[in-house]
C-alpha cells in the first residue's frame, strides 16, 4: 500500500493501449468533424443510421427515442421508420444484449453510446469511422488507425471499400497513412485516386447526431443563454450601475 | 403606532431582530475605499447559496448508487424538467466558488487582512477553505465517472502512505478495499450533510468575527481610530447597507454575466469543469491515461508529486500538500510587517508576493499535465518558493516598509496607481503562464 502512488501513476503512463488510444489519439492527428447541430435534416440522417446500424451492438440507454421530435422528427415517422418492434416511443434505446455475453462475443462489451461523443469529442469519431484498415492478424480482419486493435468490425465496410496501412517517409519519421485500394458503394477509385467525399459525408451526418445524443439540449441551452445574457447586460447591468451611482453620489 | 411597527416590536421584545439588522448590516461601518479585490466576500456568499439550493434540487432526482449514479445524473440532464441547467449550475458553481475564493484569498494577501486584530477571521477563513476541498473532492465522486472514479481512487490511496495507520485509515474512509458502492453512499452522506452543515457553521463565524474587528481596507488603515467625535461613527466608514449591498448588486451582475456565458456556452470548461473521461462510466478494471484532478486542486497536487519519496515511504509528498493548506492559517504569525497593505510595504513583500503567484499558477498548470523530467524539476522548483513565501516570511517582512508612510485616513486610488497594479498582474500572469506552457 506504501507505493501506492508511485503504482498508480505508473500505471497512468503506462496505461493500457485502449486508454491511449482513447485520449490521445492513438497520436494520430484527427480530422475536424463538420458539427452542426441546426442542420436538423443532417441529425435526421445520422439518427436514421444510428438506429439502422448502431444500435444493435451499441446501447443509448440514456437517450429516449421521441426525444428526436427534438431535431424535427414527427411522432409517426420515428414510429414508422425508427423505432423497433415492440418498443414504446418513451422508452430509451436499449438492446438486448446483455453485457457478458457482448464481452464474450467481441472480446470488449461495445460502450453504451449516449454520452460518447462527449467523452470522445466529435473529432475523434468522425476520425475513428473513417479510419478503419485491412488487417489480416485481427480476428475481424479489421483494425484501426485512431484506436488500434480496436474490437469493433468494419460495420460501414461495404460503403467505404477497403482501405490498407501504409508507412510514408517524412522528414525522418515514419508517417502512417491509409489508402484506400478498394472502393465501396459510396467511394471511387479514379486512376489511383481516391474519392470518399460520399463516404466522409455519412460519417459526418453520424457524428452530428452522436454529438447531438451527447447534449439533446445544447441548441435549446445556447438560446436559452443569449436571452440570459441579453437581460443581464441590456437590464440588469445598467440598473444595478446607476443604482450603485445613485446611492454613492454622497460618499466623499 | 402603524400595525407593521408594532409587530416589529413584538418581535423585538422576543428576539434581537432590529438590533441584529443594526449591527450586521445598517449599521455596519465599513471603510469606503473598498475596491475591485472586496467583491468576492459576497460572490462567495452567493455561489454558496447556489450550490446549495441546485444541491437540494439534484439530490431530489440522483441516486446514490455505483449501478444508477452515472445514468441518474444523465437523467437529470434529459428527462427533469429544468435539470440540465440546476446540474450545469451546480458544476460552474464549484468550480466558480474557488475562483471567487482564490481571488477572496488573495485580497486579503495583498492588503494584510489576516494581521492583527483579524487573525481568527483569517483562521475561520482557512478553516472554510478546508472544508471547500473537502466537499469538492467529494462531491466530484457522485457523478461516478472514470476521473470521479479515478481522482477518489488515488487521494484515498493517499492516506494508505501514512505510517503504520494508513492501510487501514484507507480503508475506513472508502468502507472497502477499492473505491465502491460503500464509498459513494458515504461521500454522498458528507457531501450533502456533514460538509455543509460545517461549512454553514464556519461561514457564521468567518462573519461574525469579522463584524467584531471591522473590515480591513486596501489602505490597511484602521477606521475605529477616527471617529466622529459626537455621533463615534468612523469618519471614513460608511453603513454596509445601502452603500455595499448596492455596490455588491453591481458586483453580482457582472459576476452572473461570467457565469451565464460558461454555463450556457462553456458547461465543460474547456475540459477543465467536466473532464472529458468523465462521460465515461467509473470502471475499475480500466485506468485513464492520465489522472488529473480538477483544476482547483491541481496546485496541491504538483506539490504532493514533486516532492520525491525517501527512507522507503511516499508520505513527504501527502505531508506536503497537507502543509501547502495548513501553512495559509498561519499567515498573521507569520507576516512580521508593522504595515497591513501592499502599498506601504517595500520591495521584498513584493517580490515575495509576485514569486509566490507564479508559483502558485504554475504548480496548478504542472498539476494538470502529466509529468515529465524537467516539469517535475520545475515542480520541485516552484514548490520550493511557495513553502519559502511562508516560513521566509518572518525574515522577509520585518521592518519592511515602503517610501509611502502609512497614511492616517484612507486613500482614494488613482488612475496611475490602478494603471500600474493592472500591468504589474497581467505581466505576472501572463508570464508564469508562458514559462510553465513552455515547458
Amino acid at each position: 500500500m506504501k507505493k501506492t502512488i508511485r503504482q498508480l501513476i505508473a500505471a497512468a503512463v503506462l496505461a493500457l493501449p485502449v486508454a491511449t488510444a482513447v485520449a490521445a489519439g492513438g497520436g494520430v492527428p484527427l480530422d475536424k468533424a463538420p458539427i452542426n447541430l441546426k442542420d436538423t435534416e443532417s441529425l435526421q440522417r445520422g439518427a436514421q443510421m444510428f438506429t439502422n446500424y448502431c444500435l444493435s451492438c451499441h446501447s443509448a440507454n440514456a437517450m429516449r427515442y421521441n426525444r428526436l421530435l427534438d431535431i424535427g422528427l414527427s411522432e409517426e415517422q420515428i414510429k414508422a421508420n425508427i423505432l423497433p418492434p415492440g418498443a414504446k416511443i418513451g422508452d430509451t434505446m436499449k438492446i438486448s444484449m446483455t453485457k457478458a455475453d457482448a464481452a464474450a462475443w467481441f472480446g470488449a462489451a461495445p460502450p453504451d453510446l449516449s454520452v460518447i461523443a462527449r467523452s470522445r469529442g466529435a473529432d475523434y469519431l468522425y476520425s475513428y469511422m473513417r479510419s478503419f484498415y485491412k488487417d489480416p492478424s485481427r480476428e475481424t480482419g479489421w483494425n484501426n488507425l485512431v484506436f488500434d486493435k480496436a474490437a469493433m468490425p468494419h460495420v460501414f465496410a461495404q460503403w467505404q471499400g477497403e482501405q490498407v496501412l501504409k508507412h510514408e517517409k517524412h522528414e525522418g519519421h515514419d508517417v502512417p497513412k491509409l489508402e484506400l485500394v478498394k472502393a465501396g458503394t459510396l467511394t471511387k477509385l479514379e486512376n489511383g485516386k481516391a474519392n470518399t467525399a460520399e463516404y466522409d459525408h455519412r460519417m459526418a451526418d453520424l457524428t452530428n447526431y452522436l454529438v447531438f445524443m451527447g447534449e439533446p439540449t445544447q441548441v435549446k441551452r445556447h438560446q436559452l443563454g443569449y436571452i440570459v445574457l441579453l437581460f443581464l447586460i441590456v437590464v440588469m447591468l445598467p440598473l444595478a450601475y446607476l443604482l450603485k451611482k445613485e446611492y454613492w453620489k454622497d460618499v466623499h | 403606532m402603524s400595525k407593521g411597527k408594532a409587530l416589529l416590536n413584538w418581535v423585538d421584545e422576543r428576539f434581537p431582530l432590529s438590533s441584529m439588522m443594526k449591527e450586521h448590516v445598517t449599521e455596519y461601518y465599513a471603510p469606503k475605499n473598498f475596491n475591485f479585490w472586496y467583491f468576492f466576500g459576497s460572490l462567495a456568499m452567493l455561489v454558496l447559496v447556489i450550490q446549495i439550493v441546485t444541491g437540494i434540487f439534484l439530490t431530489m432526482n440522483y441516486k446514490p448508487d455505483a449501478a444508477s449514479a452515472f445514468m441518474s445524473v444523465e437523467y437529470i440532464m434529459r428527462d427533469v424538467g429544468g435539470g440540465w441547467i440546476i446540474r450545469y449550475m451546480h458544476s460552474t458553481g464549484a468550480s466558480m466558488f474557488f475562483v471567487v475564493v482564490y481571488l477572496h484569498m488573495f485580497r486579503g494577501l495583498i492588503y494584510g487582512s489576516y494581521k492583527q486584530p483579524r487573525e481568527l477571521v483569517w483562521v475561520f477563513g482557512t478553516l472554510i477553505f478546508l472544508c471547500l476541498m473537502a466537499e469538492a473532492f467529494m462531491g466530484y465522486l457522485l457523478p461516478w465517472g472514470q476521473m470521479s472514479f479515478w481522482g477518489a481512487q488515488v487521494i484515498v490511496n493517499l492516506f494508505g502512505s501514512i505510517p503504520v495507520i494508513g492501510p487501514d485509515l484507507s480503508v475506513w474512509i472508502r468502507g472497502d478495499y477499492v473505491v465502491s458502492d460503500a464509498t459513494l453512499n458515504r461521500f454522498f452522506a458528507l457531501h450533502v450533510i456533514a460538509v455543509p452543515l460545517i461549512l454553514l457553521a464556519l461561514v457564521v463565524a468567518h462573519l461574525i468575527a469579522l463584524h467584531e474587528v471591522g473590515s480591513n481596507n486596501p489602505d490597511g488603515v484602521e477606521i475605529k481610530k477616527n471617529k466622529d467625535p459626537i455621533t463615534h461613527i468612523p469618519l471614513d466608514g460608511i453603513p454596509f447597507h445601502p452603500y455595499y449591498t448596492v455596490k455588491d448588486v453591481l458586483g453580482v451582475v457582472v459576476f452572473l454575466i461570467v457565469f451565464s456565458a460558461i454555463l450556457f456556452f462553456a458547461p465543460e470548461g474547456g475540459g477543465y469543469f467536466l473532464e472529458a473521461p468523465n462521460f465515461d462510466p467509473a470502471d475499475p478494471l480500466k485506468t485513464p491515461a492520465h489522472i488529473a484532478p480538477v483544476w482547483y486542486f491541481t496546485p496541491f497536487y504538483a506539490i504532493l508529486r514533486a516532492i520525491p519519496s525517501f527512507l522507503g515511504t511516499q508520505v513527504w509528498g501527502v505531508l506536503g500538500m497537507g502543509a501547502a493548506v495548513v501553512l495559509i492559517a498561519f499567515l498573521p504569525w507569520l507576516d512580521k510587517s508593522p504595515v497591513k497593505s501592499v502599498r506601504y510595504r517595500g520591495p521584498k513583500f513584493k517580490i515575495a508576493l509576485v514569486l509566490f503567484v507564479i508559483s502558485f499558477i504554475g504548480l496548478g498548470i504542472l498539476g494538470a499535465l502529466p509529468s515529465t523530467d524537467v516539469r517535475t524539476i520545475v515542480a520541485q522548483v516552484l514548490s520550493f518558493i511557495y513553502f519559502a513565501f511562508f516560513l521566509a516570511m518572518p525574515f522577509y517582512t520585518k521592518n519592511d516598509v515602503g517610501s509611502i508612510p502609512v497614511p492616517d485616513r484612507v486613500t482614494e486610488s488613482t488612475p496611475a496607481r490602478q494603471v500600474r497594479f493592472v500591468l504589474l498582474w497581467a505581466l505576472t500572469l501572463a508570464g508564469s503562464v508562458l514559462f510553465v506552457m513552455y515547458v
